[in-house]
């Protein structure tokens, strides 16, 4: 535990996982812009709009309790602790044995469950509809989260994700048909953790419809910029578990400090893949019923089980 | 209650398995799987339609058995196949759930009582905006409600991992059938943990949060067993207030209980590990025996660990750190508004969700499993009402003949009462016979 590199690590990838994962929001944003034809944003303005509203007076509901206010600041520390536990640029930091990947799927669902219930706390209609599409969504996505990851676990045989990359970033190169299986269901996932197209409409005005939005309806200023900061460190601590369990490569091992560049520049250019293909994604899916969305997740959840079945079958 | 006399058959059920019987053999542990998940699914599926907050724990009570049936069948399955130190794993990992669910629904229900008890309301639908006059009481509820959730770093998440960790001893099966069907179990335990965050979510959000839905009204039935309460109905602005010092203490208690048995799960592990020699003569590996209190490492600590300690210290000290950076950089200022009413300006308190409302995406998602009556107004409905009866099939399949069986069985039994003095003597008479003639 009493590494000196291992703790710089630890410290380095935190803050670099919270710097950069607007960073993130404003590259899938201009390719958004790029496929729909319209004149794209710059990539800092996630920057800009944090920025702005951190400026801002909080406006706050008169009943609002202090759960209310708290829950920005756990949405923002669940955020930040997922991103200390994924290896985004190095293998073995010391406080990833802290907790594994089931751990870490209950730290979203803790996050989850603030939002929720912070958006019950005002009392208005659409905060509750919020809450309970939320937890819809949530029950139906966490079975398929956890058996994408035990598929990895089996293959590996470890729940830790810093075990999980090693031996997959470290092995002879193979084929594993369970995997593939298992990366779509992942993506599905992801797709709906993250409000994104299929499921929710992240740009959406239109209160009805909206899932995640209504969540954050009474928020504004300093405590709407952590919630937006957050889900960008959401939707980044997620493609970097994918990265994590399905493309390892070219992560560094701690104190490996030579590797560090190359390990940065590969996680650069594994994002920018995976942004334009959210891009494209979210450009050409349109947004699914609510009660689609069942079939999706379930669909999810058996692609999950067949991936895990084909490892039992072809490890045999 | 809850915590207590229903785990009598989950002790009678692991003294005679482990006990009496001996020799597990695997086909009894995929029976209790079956059931157990069963079990799990339909008591949290009819929490999440209760609205009689009592009603709903008491459903909830139901899915924990389910979760501690989980953990068994899956250390029966394990011991049958050889592999004693997943079965023990397995096996610890029910009895710590049952400590688990002791400590938090004791929490719960007492919250539950609190409420009974300060605001003479049961039905959910009632409530809302407790957290304002019954902070403390709130403060508490929400440990409990965020332990039984299976939240880290509370208790309930450390007993579900222990059964996770289980499920994924699975490869050294050597039934391939088994092999993967066994973290299909574990699935449904996810399921129902998300199953039970949402319950929560929805008990949470419309007891304590948001506006009172009854302003004025308070609930007409007695608080306690037949006595009506002088105030229920003379002074209707009577404000629920908090729960008193003595109910406080009791769930204080409690609810450090939920975070002493979520921080050092490993004494509590090595105390439970000692059942599991006694029972089966077999221990966990060295390695997780060996291991600090910081951590918990079920089997060995590249395969798996977890430790609350350090999860918690981490995660307070960025919500801290977040909280002061924010503090430092900008100003805290803050105006007070009126809730954002979306252009409608005559929002009331009746619009928030209900409990009944909260609940409907999993009557859609899981419509057939329940016995559901709906009235939906037609539209030229000159006075339009919605209704719906959401009642439990089991009522009706296993409870009602059973009670009917037993008033039958009774009815007869009556007849032997006669109310003579003669009859009984006669009764006596042919019981002594009998005794002579059999017993020589």
């Amino acid at each position: 535990m009493n590494d000196l590199p291992g703790i710089a690590f630890q410290l380095l990838q935190s803050v670099f996982v919270v710097l950069a994962a607007p960073l993130l929001v404003g590259w899938l944003n201009k390719c958004r812009a790029w496929l729909q034809n319209r004149a794209a944003p710059s990539i800092w303005l996630p920057y800009y709009t944090l920025a702005k509203l951190f400026h801002k007076d909080a406006v706050i509901a008169r009943d609002a309790s202090p759960l209310f206010r708290f829950t920005p600041y756990v949405l923002f520390g669940c955020m930040w602790l997922a991103a200390g536990i994924v290896p985004v640029l190095a293998t073995n930091l010391p406080f990833a044995p802290a907790a594994d990947i089931v751990a870490l799927v209950g730290v979203f669902a803790l996050a989850r469950v603030f939002s929720a219930l912070a958006a019950m706390d005002i009392g208005t209609s659409f905060g509750g509809l919020g809450a309970r599409r939320e937890m819809l969504i949530g029950f139906l996505a966490e079975p398929a989260m956890l058996m994408t990851m035990f598929t990895a676990a089996f293959i590996s045989g470890s729940t830790q994700l810093t075990s999980i990359v090693d031996t997959l970033a470290r092995r002879e190169f193979a084929i594993y048909p369970s995997l593939a299986f298992a990366a779509a269901a992942f993506l599905m996932v992801l797709l709906a953790e993250n409000a994104r197209i299929p499921v929710d409409n992240p740009t959406t005005h239109l209160e009805l419809t909206m899932v995640h939005e209504a969540l954050i309806l009474e928020y504004s200023a300093r405590h709407l910029a952590l919630v937006e900061w957050a889900v960008a460190i959401k939707l980044f601590a997620y493609m970097t578990i994918g990265f994590a369990l399905f493309v390892p490569w070219g992560i560094a091992a701690t104190g490996d400090w030579a590797a560090l560049p190359m390990a940065i520049a590969a996680l650069g250019a594994k994002l920018a893949l995976a942004g334009a293909g959210l891009a494209l994604i979210e450009t050409l899916l349109a947004k699914l019923r609510i009660f689609m969305v069942t079939e999706f997740l379930s669909t999810a959840f058996l692609l999950a089980v067949l991936g895990m079945l084909i490892h039992f079958l072809v490890s045999a | 209650m809850s915590g207590i006399m229903i785990k009598t058959a989950i002790y009678g059920m692991v003294r005679v398995i482990y006990d009496l019987i001996g020799g597990v053999r695997w086909e009894w542990g995929m029976l209790v799987l079956v059931i157990g998940a069963a079990t799990t699914l339909f008591g949290v599926l009819y929490a999440l339609m209760q609205h009689d907050l009592k009603r709903l724990l008491a459903y909830h009570s139901v899915e924990n058995i389910g979760i501690i049936l989980l953990g068994l069948g899956m250390s029966m399955v394990f011991i049958g196949f050889g592999h004693p130190a997943a079965g023990i794993l397995g096996l610890i990992a029910a009895l710590y759930h049952t400590l688990n669910h002791a400590v938090f629904k004791g929490l719960l229900f007492l919250g539950a009582g609190s409420i009974l008890h300060s605001a003479r309301l049961r039905n959910l639908n009632d409530m809302g905006g407790l957290i304002r006059s019954m902070p403390r009481t709130a403060f508490y509820f929400l440990i409990g409600a965020l332990a039984i959730s299976a939240l880290p770093p509370l208790n309930g998440f450390v007993s579900e991992w222990l059964t996770f960790q289980t499920a994924l001893q699975a490869p050294a099966l050597k039934n391939g059938v088994v092999r993967s069907l066994l973290p299909l179990f574990a699935a449904i335990l996810a399921l129902a943990g998300a199953l039970t965050a949402m319950c929560f979510v929805k008990v949470y959000g419309v007891a304590f949060l948001g506006q009172p839905r009854k302003i004025g009204v308070r609930a007409r039935f007695p608080a306690t067993g037949g006595q009506q309460d002088p105030k229920s109905g003379s002074d209707p602005d009577f404000p629920p207030h908090d729960a008193g010092n003595m109910e406080r203490f009791g769930m204080a208690w409690l609810a450090g209980g939920c975070f002493v048995l979520g921080l050092f799960p490993t004494s509590f592990l090595l105390m439970l590990n000692r059942v599991g020699v006694s029972l089966t003569g077999h221990g966990l590996s060295d390695e997780a025996l060996e291991s600090s209190w910081l951590w918990l490492v079920p089997t060995a600590s590249a395969q798996a660990s977890y430790s609350p300690v350090i999860f918690l210290l981490v995660i307070v000290g960025v919500i801290l750190l977040t909280f002061l950076l924010v503090r430092r950089f900008y100003h805290g200022r803050v105006r007070f508004a009126d809730p954002w009413d979306c252009g409608f300006p005559a929002q009331t308190s009746r619009m928030q969700d209900t409990a009944d409302a909260f609940g409907q995406p999993i009557r859609h998602v899981f419509g057939p499993l329940y016995l559901m009556e709906r009235h939906m107004p037609a539209p030229d409905d000159a006075a339009p009402r919605f209704s719906l009866k959401i009642e439990d099939r089991h009522w009706y399949l296993v409870y009602l003949p059973v009670a009917r069986l037993a008033a039958y069985l009774s009815s007869k039994i009556g007849l032997l009462q006669r109310g003579r003095i003669s009859i009984y003597l006669l009764y006596s008479f042919v019981t002594l016979i009998a005794l002579l003639v059999f017993v020589r």
